[in-house]
């Protein structure tokens, strides 16, 4: 079947089979490697993108479903050389150690923020509950999301 | 994990979903947000050959002022319902409970109608719907059905709804503010109630539904009985898993599932406000 969507601003389309799965077609057919595949099953949060500006687990999601939606992928993220304030927070705070989770931690991040500009702690901690990390202990994670919130604030 | 092959129908009215359900019968599958049926697709537990995607029928996303009751579309999302003001003010309950569902991710897609139709004991909304008395509008090639909470869910993962009917709309009693409290318990923010407790105060009553202790969501009968004869939450809370026949999985053991109903039971009762 043929689809389209916007991908970080660029419109796209393919023929591709029903069962595509939006990731598979991120990375596959828009060729967008930073999306990555986890667990594959709806509980890592590594696959997260923003559709239509809501975070979404990308493995969980047909691409038949994202037609005609705007994506926004970890390579939206930057604005040419200069990082979105969450990249600059995790880099700053170490917010990671293998990186395998973080663009999908980030996505989760950015569309929370947009939700929840001015979080608590705690309110972090439950809004990235869909998002697991197994090298940080989450301590770093939650002092960057907390850090690109000040940053976004303040711009 | 890929789904097998299937053929794709995108619904645009809720009448060409319905022709689409009459044209292929059992082979079909309706889509709402995806969040149960994908999974199930990927693992090929559910292979349907035609899924009959219902996402973008906004006819049906919608929390209105019934009169007696909530009219809740059933494509309304979890984020829809975790956010309204109107269920805010007259069932906090659902609103609460909403916001429990897996996580924020799952919450953007998921629908408080694809919830209800795929009949998993284990998710929060089927309880608590039980517990508020909810009607369930079911629409078919003859016309349009009501049928009660208490009526609707049938068995594992089995409700009422025929193979070419649709859950349109979830009807909830309004009775203004009221009590409620939701234990629910698992070993990940994330995942589903090993078991769960919602008790709900109405009128000078409390209902009690409980999550994952058998193969439909259930009321606590028994509890509830022990409350109107005037016994404490603690011993009311005792009954809780009376009548039941929990699972044993990787989770819990049958009996652990029977002492955590009745000790989230109890916190439920003791909760309420």
């Amino acid at each position: 079947m043929q689809i389209g969507m916007t991908v970080n601003g660029v419109v796209h389309g393919h023929d591709v089979e029903a069962r595509t799965l939006l990731v598979a077609y991120l990375r596959e057919s828009c060729a967008l490697t930073g999306t990555k595949v986890g667990c594959d099953t709806s509980s890592c949060g590594a696959c997260t993108v923003l559709v239509d500006g809501e975070s979404v687990k990308s493995c969980t999601m047909l691409a038949a479903q994202a037609d005609g939606a705007a994506i926004t992928t970890v390579e939206g993220l930057a604005d040419g050389p200069n990082w979105h304030a969450i990249q600059t927070a995790f880099h700053e705070q170490h917010g990671l150690q293998c990186g395998y989770c973080t663009a999908g931690m980030m996505m989760a991040a950015v569309g929370f923020l947009a939700e929840n500009p001015d979080p608590t702690d705690r309110e972090v901690r439950l809004g990235l509950e869909g998002n697991l990390c197994r090298c940080t202990g989450y301590q770093n994670i939650v002092a960057s999301v907390l850090a690109a919130a000040d940053t976004m604030r303040a711009q | 994990m890929i789904p097998a092959p299937f053929q794709y129908i995108r619904a645009d009215t809720v009448d060409g979903l319905l022709g689409a359900l009459t044209e292929h019968g059992d082979d079909a599958k309706i889509l709402a947000g995806g969040m149960s049926l994908i999974p199930l697709m990927k693992f090929r537990l559910a292979v349907p050959t035609v899924v009959v995607d219902a996402g973008r029928l906004s006819e049906l996303r919608y929390v209105r002022d019934g009169g007696d009751h909530i009219a809740v579309g059933a494509l309304t999302r979890h984020r829809d319902l975790e956010t309204n003001e109107l269920l805010g003010a007259e069932c906090g309950v659902l609103r609460a409970v909403a916001a429990e569902v897996g996580d924020n991710q799952v919450r953007h897609r998921g629908t408080i109608g694809g919830s209800v139709a795929h009949g998993d004991s284990a998710s929060d909304l089927p309880a608590v719907l039980l517990a508020l008395d909810a009607n369930f509008v079911i629409r078919g090639p003859g016309g349009e059905r009501v049928v009660n909470a208490a009526n609707f869910f049938t068995g594992y993962f089995e409700t009422v709804i025929a193979p070419d009917e649709v859950l349109t709309e979830i009807r909830v009693p309004k009775s203004g503010p009221r009590g409620f409290s939701y234990q629910k318990f698992n070993r990940r923010a994330q995942d589903w109630a090993i078991v769960g407790s919602v008790a709900v105060r109405a009128g000078g009553t409390t209902r009690v539904g409980l999550v994952n202790m058998g193969a439909t969501p259930l009321r606590a009968r028994g509890v509830e009985a022990a409350l109107a004869e005037g016994a404490s939450a603690t011993d009311a809370a005792g009954a809780a898993a009376e009548g039941t026949e929990p699972s044993a999985d990787i989770n819990a053991t049958a009996e652990y599932r029977g002492h955590l109903a009745r000790v989230l039971t109890r916190r439920a009762l003791e909760a309420m406000v």
